[in-house]
């Protein structure tokens, strides 16, 4: 296996992690409005992910930093060319991040009810775009030769990705749904299940519809791995609802977030060795090797990434299992 | 060109607002940690409350350079495609590096530290803060070897029309790091010196918790007169190795247009850049020899002879940065120096005579010192960035290569218009919170915290 090759897989294991973990927390910020009934609710809400989600962030700027250092045509074709998109996105965070740590510091209702807004809306838009940027990578975006993107902002939302849009969303929502049911004791919990029951049925369709437009729109099921490790996707998240449905949580979430890796996994199987497909011309699709950054440097970042990534995984382990009990109301943070 | 126009405007406002909250976690995440040290070590009280107290405003801080640092990471490939690939391959690195070997650590130690007051034992918790401490500090390490490669391009080859890494080694030791992150950082901790020493002086003049801001005050203080002697020192090594590592940047800095020898100071200077001349000019004879090689004579050379020589080397045109905003960044950056200097030095002698709380006017000018920091900072990336163009990789590529093909003008003004109005509200609130808390002092977060966690635990809000 040569050095691209590695790369490729470690920028899939980083959206793998990104999603698995940013995805309840973007679940959770989506439910806030939903769940918490008083101020107090949603304090538990935010809190039980409170100490974990800026950490979970940092898998998201740890990808794009990896993606610049060992694929820079990868990462300057899709920044520039989807560029609103992320624009979107940048919003989005910067009000979800200081959203959490502002939301408390004032009594207002007023002032709280902002924020507690802008946590769902700032978890939204990234639930549901990275949905459609990832079909977008698969389905394929018009690249010229030059590895430009031509297109519009529009031209990403077509039926495909949109419903990889919707796809994203309510299984980030289910994800976030059943975490609480996890972090959470009582009335709340059992609302949470509710909420988890709800996003769940939709979820189902709206996967099993991304798959089956997947045969169609893109050569993802040219790879044999892929397409099992796409319809096995769809199966786990069945017995997610499943294990739900029987109030096994901790058997749910496993189940979903299996969902969510092997989805990601499936999409980076069903490019590789491409990056990004253009639709104007297979040809001018950017793959590992033209996108590449020299063999020197992709060396150098693989000893680094060797050393480094067993240190980072330890310690977040750790941070989990320091925060591996219910929020219970009387430890509130933010 | 608009769009190139209006992608160095966002980068400018993007990056400038993005350096306002930096410089303060440098610095008080390590104030922080040592008053936390002294608490785990003694179990002395107020050494918790202090820890609290300023910890609490180095969260509401925190979280600004976390959110507007996305920012800064996506920007390179939204805006500056043609940048990212040309140099890509070396700047990406360290990038990823700061990503893997500093943002990992630094937001899971605080998520550690934020929520872990009755979960970690004691000292456990101390080390959390200090592991944060260190992780901002190595952040800023691997951005500034990234930004020292744009200014002086070192273990590199141009192969397959790009610039490409040949030495991973040579971009850690660039000679411009050891000036430029010592300089940074210690311009962190002069800010959280100052930011500590204005708010504590606000309560000094209010007779508020005495012992506490006194205690607080004296750590700014140590702090500050550390930092401020090293910053100035390291700048004049700084300033000296421009002198041969980017000739150009520096004698803008100095509106020198003529070489000379002996090279003189201009105080001021109302500089015409059309005409490549000063209009009028303050000098202070020899003074630029003198800074520049520790001698009274030697020769410095002057925009007129840098441009000549850089258009015989890299082709015509025109290798002139804007002098009049280097020059004056330049200057106010170290005039804001010389009165921090001069404010740390009294403030040192009144806390030796023991007269520090029975001087209110000297306290309220330390609260309204908090600024002065901010204004060498941001003046001091001023002169750095824009004193480098039209480069933005010093020799190797200028800013127009740079900007994205994809991207429409419209479409950066859109983006910027909504950044900047974004970035303006969050100010407001930010220093509102900031305020509130800081006004509030030790015991009203005390009993904040006390109020939201039901009144059964009183850490932490």
């Amino acid at each position: 296996m040569d050095l691209n090759t590695l790369w490729f897989i470690l920028l899939a294991v980083l959206f793998t992690g990104f999603f698995f973990l940013e995805g309840f927390d973007y679940g959770v910020g989506i439910l806030l409005l939903f769940l918490g009934r008083d101020d107090m609710q949603r304090r538990m809400i935010i809190n039980s992910i409170g100490p974990v989600w800026d950490g979970n962030e940092v898998w998201m700027i740890t990808a794009g930093g990896a993606m610049f250092a060992a694929f820079p045509n990868w990462y300057a074709t899709l920044f520039s060319g989807f560029y609103l998109a992320l624009f979107l996105m940048l919003v989005a965070l910067i009000l979800r991040g200081v959203a959490f740590e502002f939301r408390s510091k004032d009594e207002r209702p007023a002032w709280r009810g902002l924020w507690d807004w802008l946590i769902w809306g700032g978890s939204l838009v990234p639930a549901l775009l990275w949905g459609v940027a990832m079909t977008n990578l698969i389905q394929g975006v018009p690249i010229n030769a030059q590895m430009e993107y031509t297109g519009t902002f529009w031209t990403l939302l077509s039926p495909y990705t949109l419903v990889g849009g919707v796809a994203s969303l309510l299984i980030f929502t289910l994800h976030g749904a059943l975490f609480l049911t996890l972090k959470t004791t009582g009335e709340l919990a059992e609302r949470a299940r509710r909420a988890a029951l709800g996003a769940g049925a939709p979820a189902v369709l709206a996967l099993l519809i991304l798959v089956l437009m997947s045969y169609t729109r893109t050569g993802i099921f040219d790879r044999a791995g892929a397409a099992i490790m796409l319809w096995v996707a769809f199966a786990a998240l069945v017995l997610a609802c499943w294990f739900l449905f029987y109030r096994r949580y901790g058997l749910a979430f496993v189940a979903n977030g299996l969902t969510v890796a092997l989805a990601t996994l499936s999409l980076f199987t069903g490019l590789f060795p491409r990056v990004m497909v253009s639709s104007l011309n297979p040809a001018w699709s950017l793959t590992i090797y033209n996108a590449s950054s020299s063999p020197y440097t992709l060396k150098v970042m693989t000893i680094v990434a060797l050393t480094l990534v067993p240190v980072v995984l330890a310690y977040q382990v750790w941070t989990y299992w320091v925060f591996r009990r219910r929020v219970d109301g009387r430890h509130l943070e933010y | 060109m608009l769009e190139l126009l209006l992608s160095r405007w966002q980068f400018g406002i993007t990056s400038a607002y993005h350096f306002l909250f930096v410089p303060l976690t440098l610095g008080l995440s390590v104030l922080v940690a040592v008053m936390e040290t002294v608490y785990a070590r003694t179990g002395d009280e107020t050494y918790k409350k202090m820890t609290l107290f300023w910890g609490k405003l180095f969260v509401i801080n925190f979280i600004m350079g976390v959110v507007t640092g996305i920012v800064q990471e996506f920007q390179f490939g939204m805006n500056w495609s043609g940048y990212s690939r040309f140099v890509g391959d070396i700047f990406g690195a360290p990038l990823a590096v700061e990503a893997l070997a500093a943002f990992f650590l630094e937001s899971t130690f605080l998520g550690l530290w934020i929520f872990g007051w009755d979960k970690l034992p004691r000292a456990w918790h101390a080390v959390t803060i200090w592991l944060v401490a260190l992780a901002s500090n190595l952040s800023a390490f691997w951005i500034l070897v990234a930004n020292s490669f744009m200014q002086e391009p070192v273990g590199y080859a141009l192969r397959n029309g790009r610039a490409e890494m040949t030495s991973f080694g040579a971009l850690l030791t660039n000679p411009n790091v050891f000036y430029q992150f010592p300089h940074t950082v210690l311009a962190g901790f002069t800010t959280a010196a100052f930011f500590v020493m204005g708010i504590s002086a606000y309560h000094l003049v209010r007779k508020n918790h005495p012992g506490f801001f006194h205690r607080s005050f004296r750590y700014g203080l140590t702090l500050g007169v550390i930092a401020l002697v090293l910053v100035m020192a390291v700048g004049h090594l700084q300033g000296q190795h421009l002198v041969k590592a980017q000739p150009m940047k520096m004698a803008a800095a100095e509106a020198l247009w003529k070489s000379a020898d002996p090279a003189p100071f201009n105080v001021v200077a109302s500089i015409d850049q059309k005409n490549q001349t000063n209009g009028f000019e303050l000098q202070i004879p020899y003074l630029v020899s003198i800074l520049s090689y520790n001698t009274p004579y030697g020769e410095v050379k002057g925009i007129k002879e840098l441009q000549a020589a850089d258009a015989a080397r890299y082709g015509p045109g025109d290798y002139i940065p804007p002098v009049a905003p280097v020059f004056w960044s330049f200057r106010i950056m170290v005039a804001a120096g010389v009165v921090m200097l001069l404010l740390v030095l009294y403030a040192l002698y009144l806390n030796h005579k023991g007269r520090l709380e029975n001087g209110p006017r000297f306290l309220k000018i330390m609260l309204w010192a908090i600024p002065l920091p901010y204004i060498a900072n941001t003046t001091g990336w001023f002169m750095a960035e824009i004193g480098r163009q039209p480069w933005i990789v010093y020799g190797l590529q200028k800013v127009n290569n740079a900007v994205s093909p994809a991207v429409s003008a419209g479409a950066v003004l859109a983006t910027m218009l909504v950044f900047t109005l974004l970035y303006g509200v969050l100010a407001v609130v930010d220093v509102y919170l900031l305020s509130k808390y800081a006004r509030l002092g030790p015991d009203g977060i005390s009993a904040d915290r006390a109020a939201k966690s039901g009144g059964e635990v009183s850490l932490w809000t």
